[in-house]
C-alpha cells in the first residue's frame, strides 16, 4: 500500500518537473535553443503525432502525413501577402489559417479516401505515389507553387502586437499547440470513434460484422491526422519563413517515418521524443567527430533501433521501467502501466 | 512521325533499363515477401564498385562482373546476418531496408565524393548507329534492350526450367510445407537475396554506363523499380517486363509531348494500379 | 575552509574567467561558412572549403590584431536546411560574418533571414539567382560575386557576330537558374536580331535526355544549353551518341572545371564549344596565373584549375578581410563601419576588379570563353573576349530592366 503511494507519488512528481521544465525552458536557455531545438522539435513532433496516431490507433502506416503538412503549409504560404514575388490573392490572416487548416484536412481525408483500398506496405505504396505526385506538382507547377524555388519571405502574422515568429512567443505558442493536440488525441482515442478505430485496427472483419462502417472509420481516422499535419504544415511554414518542393520531397516524407519508428511507432509520445532526438543529431552531429556523416547515424540509430526495439525509444523505456518495477515489487500485481 | 518514333524507341529502351534494375526487386518479393527497399543503394554500390574494377583494369567487361558479384555477395551478408532474424514481419523488414540505404548511400558518399563518374565501356557499344527515319541512334541504349532481354530469358530458365526454381516457386506458394519437405528454407532465402542484390548491381554498371553515376541515383533507382515492380505486380517475371515498357513508354512520350508534368504521369499510374487492382497488372490476388 | 572563504575564492576566479573569456572574445572574430557538403552539389561545397581555407592561409588566420575563428556547416541545397544552418552558426555559435550558401534558391532564403539578423553581416558564397539582389535586397547581404544573368553577358553577342549564328534552340533546367542564365543570353542575342525557335524546358531531376534530345529542331544554327554540373554532362554523352550534329553553346556551368575535369568520351566533342562566366581557365593576367599556380600547390587532390565556386566564396573571404582590416576589426555598434567598408571596397581579385552597386551587388569582369585542349590533354576554357565592369542591368537602365520581369519560361521571348 504505501510502496504504490510512494510510486504514484513519484510518477506525479516526475510528471510536474517535467511540465516545469517544458514551461520554464525558454527562460533559461539559450535562444537557439529555444527556438531551433526546442520549438522545431515540437513542429516536427506534431507532423510525426499524425503518422504515429494512424499508425498506433489505426494500423496504418502513411508516408503522406509530410504531404498534408505541405498541402497547408503552400495554401497558406499562396495566401500570404509577405510572400515575395507571388501574384496570388491576398487575405487577412485569420482567413488564410483557417483555409489553410481546412485544406489540409481535406487533403487528409481525399489521400484517406484513395489509401484505405489497400493495407499494410500497399497503404504505405500507395501514400509514396500520392507524396511523390504532389512533390513534382509544385516542382513543376510555377504559376501557383511558384516552381523549384518556392516561396520566401513569408511572415507569421502579428498578434497584440506581436509577431507570432518571435523566439519566446513562438516556444510557447508551439508548446501549447502541441499540448493541445496531444491531450485531444488522447482523449479521442477514448471516445466510442477511438475504440472502434482500435477494433478495425486488430480485426476489421469482425467490426464489419457487427455493423460498422470500417472504411468510413477509417477515413475519418485519415482526416483526424490529416488536421494534426495541418496545423504542423502551418507552424513549419512560419518556422522556416518559407516553403518549398524540398519540403515535401522523399527525404522529408521519409525523415517522419524516421522520427516516428525511433520514438516508438505505436505510442504518441513517441512522436515528441523521437523528433526532439533527431533535431539533437541533425544539429550536432557535425561538432561531434562524426563531422558530415550525419546520415549514417540517422541511419545506424534508426538500423539499432528497429532491430532491437522496434518500439522505439519509448518502449525501451517502458520496457526498462517494467522490469524495474518488478524488482520493487514483491508479488507480482497484473496491474501494468 | 520522327519525334514519335523516337519517344518510343526512347521509352522501349530505358524500359529495358527498368526492367534489369527490377527484375531483382521482384524475385526478392516473390519467394521472401521482402520489400527491399534498400535496392538503391545496392544498384549504386555495384555501379561505382564496378567503376573502381573497370577504372583499375580498364575492362568493362570485369567492370561489369565485379559490380554483380560484389553487390550479390553483400546480399548473401544482408540476408543472412539482418533480414533473416526478422523474417515474417513486413514493415519491420522493409524499415530495416530503409535504415541499410541511408547507411550505404551516405558511406559512399563519403568514399568516392559528390562528384559524377562516367564509365568507358569498349567502343563497339558506345558508339551512334545509323537507324532509318530516326537517323543517329545511341548503340548502348540497343545494347541494354538486348542485355534485358537475355536477364529475363536467363532469370525465366532459371525459375522455370531448373530445380532450384521449382524450390523458390514452392516457397512462394507455401513456404512452410516447403521447410517440412526438408529443403533449408533460410539458405534458399540467402541465396535468393543474393540473386537479387547480384542483379541489382549488374544494373547499377548498365544504367552507370549509359547515364552517370551521382549520388541521389539510388532514390531515383529505388522509386522506379517499386513503380514498375507495383504496376507489373509483384513477384511476377512477365508483369516486371509490361510495367517496364508501361513506365517506360509513358515518361519518355510525356517527355517528349508534355515535358512539365510528364514526371507525374508514372506516379499516378502507380497510384491508380495500387487503388485498383492492388496485386498489379499480372500479379496474382493474395 | 568556512563558507565565506570559499565563496571569496570562487568569486576571484570566475572573474578571472570571466575577463579573460571576454579578452579572448574581443581578441578574436568568428567568421561561419556554409556550403553544400551534402547531396548533388558536394563537390562545390568541397572547393568552397578549400576557398575559405586559402584566403585564410594567406593573412595567417589573422586580422587587424584579432584571431580568426573558422566555423564550417554543411547544407544539402535545400532552402530550409541552408537557413537553418545559417541560424546555428550565428545564433548559437555566434560568429560575427557569414559567408555562403552555395546554391540559388538557398541564396534566397538565406537573404531573407539576414532581413532577421540587423546586427550580423552575410557576405554570398556561390548563389546566382538574380532575384536575390535585385528586388527587395537586404541591408546586410553583399554579393562580390555576379549573377547568374551577368554571367552571360557578351555571349550572346558574340556567337552573333564571331560565330555567324542567326537562329538558335535552347535546352535548359526548367528552374530559376536555369530561366536567369536563358536570359542573360537572350537578351543579347535577340538585341542582335537572332532568334531562338525553341525552348525546351527539362525537369529538374531528369536523367534521360533522350525524349529533349529528340525535340531539338533540325533547322537550328546552335543549340544553347544549360544544366547544373552532373547533368551537363551526361546531356552531353547523349547528345552526342544520338548522333548530334548541331553546334553547342555552353551556358556557364556546362564548361565549368567540374565538368571539363570529368572523364568520358564526350570530352572530344567538347573542344570549340563558346560560353561565358565569371572566370575562365585560360585567363593570362598575372594575379590570375599566380592564383591558379597557388591552388594547384595547396590542394593537389583538388581540380584540374580553382572553379567557379572556389572564385565565389574565395573572394567573398577576401572581401571580408580587407574590409575588417580597414576598419581595424572594428564590429561593434551593429557592424555599421564594417559594412560601410565593405560597400565601399574596391577589391582586387584574380579576375580584375570588383566593386559593389547600390543594392550590393558586385560589378565585375566577365570572359567570352571557347573550350580548348592543353597539350597534355586536359581541357580548359580560352578567353576569347573580356566584358568589363558588367553590372546587374546588362549595361541597360535599371528601370526598363526590372520593368522586363523576372526571367521565367517564356520570358524573354524571340521566336
Amino acid at each position: 500500500m504505501l510502496l504504490r503511494l510512494f510510486a504514484e507519488w513519484g510518477k506525479m512528481a516526475r510528471w510536474t518537473l517535467i511540465a516545469a521544465a517544458i514551461i520554464s525552458y525558454p527562460h533559461f536557455a539559450p535562444q537557439f535553443w529555444v527556438v531551433n531545438i526546442g520549438a522545431y522539435a515540437i513542429v516536427l513532433g506534431i507532423i510525426t503525432l499524425s503518422l504515429t496516431f494512424l499508425a498506433a490507433y489505426g494500423g496504418m502506416v502513411s508516408l503522406a502525413q509530410m504531404t498534408v503538412a505541405g498541402v497547408a503549409g503552400y495554401t497558406l504560404a499562396i495566401l500570404s501577402s509577405h510572400a515575395a514575388n507571388v501574384g496570388s490573392a491576398i487575405l487577412p490572416w485569420p482567413w488564410a489559417l483557417a483555409i489553410a487548416l481546412g485544406s489540409g484536412t481535406l487533403a487528409g481525408t481525399l489521400i484517406g479516401l484513395v489509401s484505405v483500398r489497400t493495407k499494410g506496405i500497399s497503404l504505405l505504396m500507395i501514400t509514396l505515389a500520392i507524396g511523390m505526385i504532389f512533390f513534382y506538382l509544385t516542382q513543376q507547377n510555377t504559376t501557383l507553387f511558384h516552381g523549384f524555388d518556392g516561396f520566401r519571405g513569408v511572415k507569421a502574422p502579428i498578434v497584440f502586437g506581436m509577431s507570432l515568429r518571435e523566439p519566446i512567443v513562438f516556444y510557447y505558442l508551439c508548446m501549447g499547440v502541441g499540448i493541445s493536440l496531444y491531450a485531444a488525441i488522447t482523449y479521442m482515442v477514448r471516445t466510442p470513434f477511438g475504440i472502434a478505430l482500435q477494433g478495425i485496427r486488430d480485426n476489421p472483419r469482425r467490426l464489419a460484422a457487427i455493423g460498422y462502417w470500417v472504411e468510413l472509420h477509417q477515413v475519418a481516422a485519415f482526416g483526424v491526422a490529416g488536421f494534426v499535419a495541418a496545423v504542423g504544415g502551418v507552424l513549419s511554414l512560419w518556422y522556416h519563413g518559407g516553403i518549398s518542393p524540398g519540403s515535401v520531397g522523399i527525404t522529408a516524407m521519409v525523415n517522419i517515418l524516421i522520427v516516428a519508428v525511433i520514438g516508438g511507432l505505436g505510442h504518441p509520445r513517441g512522436a515528441l521524443i523521437g523528433a526532439l532526438l533527431f533535431v539533437l543529431i541533425q544539429n550536432f552531429a557535425i561538432d561531434l567527430f562524426i563531422r558530415e556523416r550525419f546520415n549514417t547515424v540517422i541511419g545506424l540509430t534508426f538500423l539499432v533501433i528497429v532491430l532491437f526495439s522496434p518500439d522505439g525509444l519509448i518502449g525501451l523505456w517502458e520496457r526498462l521501467s517494467r522490469s524495474r518495477k518488478r524488482g520493487l515489487r514483491s508479488a507480482p500485481n497484473g496491474a501494468n502501466n | 512521325m520522327k519525334l514519335f518514333l523516337l519517344a518510343t524507341l526512347n521509352g522501349v529502351t530505358v524500359a529495358g533499363l527498368y526492367f534489369i534494375v527490377a527484375i531483382g526487386f521482384t524475385l526478392i518479393f516473390g519467394l521472401m515477401r521482402v520489400i527491399n527497399l534498400a535496392h538503391g543503394s545496392l544498384y549504386i554500390l555495384g555501379a561505382y564498385l564496378g567503376y573502381d574494377v573497370a577504372a583499375k583494369t580498364g575492362n568493362w567487361y570485369l567492370g561489369l562482373a565485379a559490380g554483380g558479384v560484389s553487390v550479390a555477395l553483400a546480399g548473401l551478408l544482408i540476408q543472412s546476418t539482418l533480414l533473416d532474424r526478422i523474417q515474417g514481419q513486413e514493415m519491420r523488414q522493409s524499415l530495416v531496408a530503409i535504415g541499410l540505404s541511408i547507411v550505404i548511400a551516405d558511406l559512399l558518399l563519403a568514399r568516392y565524393g559528390g562528384l559524377t563518374y562516367q564509365f568507358d565501356p569498349p567502343s563497339i557499344l558506345f558508339g551512334s548507329v545509323a537507324l532509318p527515319i530516326v537517323k543517329g541512334y545511341p548503340t548502348f541504349r540497343l545494347v541494354v534492350v538486348g542485355a534485358a532481354v537475355v536477364v529475363g530469358l536467363v532469370i525465366w530458365l532459371l525459375v522455370y526450367r531448373t530445380r532450384f526454381g521449382i524450390i523458390i516457386r514452392a516457397g512462394v506458394d507455401d513456404r512452410p510445407m516447403l521447410g517440412a519437405l526438408g529443403v533449408n528454407v533460410p539458405l534458399v532465402s540467402i541465396l535468393v537475396f543474393g540473386l537479387g542484390a547480384g542483379l541489382a548491381g549488374l544494373a547499377g554498371v548498365v544504367g552507370g554506363s549509359a547515364l552517370s553515376i551521382s549520388p541521389g541515383e539510388d532514390a531515383r533507382y529505388l522509386l522506379s523499380s517499386l513503380v514498375v515492380v507495383i504496376v507489373g505486380g509483384m513477384g511476377s517475371l512477365s508483369g516486371t517486363a509490361i510495367g517496364a515498357l508501361l513506365i517506360g513508354l509513358a515518361e519518355q512520350i510525356g517527355l517528349a509531348y508534355f515535358p512539365t508534368y510528364s514526371v507525374i504521369v508514372s506516379f499516378v499510374i502507380m497510384a491508380a494500379v495500387l487503388a485498383l487492382r492492388p496485386q498489379g497488372l499480372m500479379g496474382r490476388s493474395e | 575552509m568556512d563558507v565565506s572563504k570559499i565563496t571569496r575564492i570562487l568569486a576571484v576566479v570566475f572573474l578571472v574567467c570571466g575577463t579573460v573569456v571576454s579578452a579572448a572574445a574581443q581578441t578574436s572574430v568568428r567568421i561561419g561558412g556554409v556550403m553544400t557538403l551534402e547531396g548533388p552539389f558536394t563537390v562545390l561545397g568541397q572547393e568552397a572549403v578549400r576557398a575559405m581555407e586559402m584566403a585564410f592561409e594567406e593573412v595567417n588566420y589573422s586580422v587587424a590584431g584579432k584571431r580568426i575563428e573558422w566555423v564550417k556547416e554543411s547544407s544539402d541545397g535545400r532552402p530550409d536546411v541552408a537557413v537553418g544552418k545559417a541560424r546555428k552558426l550565428i545564433e548559437q555559435d555566434k560568429v560575427d560574418i557569414l559567408i555562403g550558401p552555395m546554391s540559388g534558391g538557398e541564396g534566397l532564403a538565406i537573404k531573407e533571414y539576414a532581413k532577421s539578423v540587423p546586427g550580423k553581416t552575410i557576405l554570398n558564397g556561390f548563389s546566382a539567382a538574380q532575384e536575390t539582389t535585385l528586388v527587395n535586397p537586404a541591408p546586410n547581404f553583399f554579393r562580390f560575386g555576379t549573377d547568374g544573368a551577368q554571367w552571360q553577358a557578351g555571349l550572346g553577342s558574340y556567337v552573333y557576330d564571331v560565330k555567324g549564328y542567326r537562329t538558335a534552340a535552347v535546352v535548359a533546367g526548367d528552374y530559376s537558374f536555369g530561366y536567369t542564365q536563358v536570359l542573360g543570353f537572350m537578351t543579347e542575342f535577340c538585341a542582335k536580331g537572332g532568334k531562338v525557335k525553341e525552348k525546351i524546358w527539362v525537369p529538374m531531376g531528369t536523367k534521360d535526355f533522350s525524349s529533349a534530345i529528340a525535340r531539338i529542331p533540325d533547322k537550328v544554327d546552335a543549340v544553347y544549353v544549360m544544366f547544373g554540373g552532373a547533368d551537363s554532362v551526361n546531356f552531353l554523352t547523349q547528345y552526342y551518341q544520338a548522333g548530334g550534329k548541331i553546334p553547342i553553346i555552353g551556358g556557364s556551368n556546362v564548361t565549368e572545371q567540374t565538368v571539363l575535369s570529368t572523364k568520358g568520351p564526350f570530352q572530344r566533342h567538347m573542344i570549340g564549344i563558346p560560353s561565358a562566366h565569371m572566370v575562365a581557365d585560360g585567363i593570362e593576367e598575372p594575379a590570375y596565373l599566380e592564383y591558379v599556380a597557388k591552388y594547384k600547390k595547396r590542394f593537389p587532390d583538388g581540380l584540374a584549375a580553382p572553379s567557379a565556386p572556389f572564385y565565389g566564396y574565395y573572394v567573398a573571404t577576401k572581401a571580408a578581410l580587407k574590409a575588417l582590416a580597414q576598419v581595424g576589426g572594428d564590429l561593434s555598434g551593429n557592424q555599421v563601419k564594417f559594412r560601410e567598408a565593405l560597400a565601399k571596397l574596391k577589391l582586387d581579385t584574380p579576375t580584375g576588379p570588383v566593386t559593389l552597386d547600390e543594392n550590393r551587388q558586385a560589378i565585375a569582369n566577365i570572359f567570352v570563353t571557347e573550350v580548348a585542349q592543353r597539350p597534355d590533354g586536359t581541357l580548359y576554357t580560352k578567353v576569347v573576349k573580356v566584358m568589363r565592369n558588367v553590372n546587374q542591368t546588362l549595361g541597360q537602365p535599371r528601370d526598363a530592366f526590372v520593368a522586363r520581369g523576372v526571367p521565367s519560361r517564356d520570358n524573354p521571348s524571340c521566336p
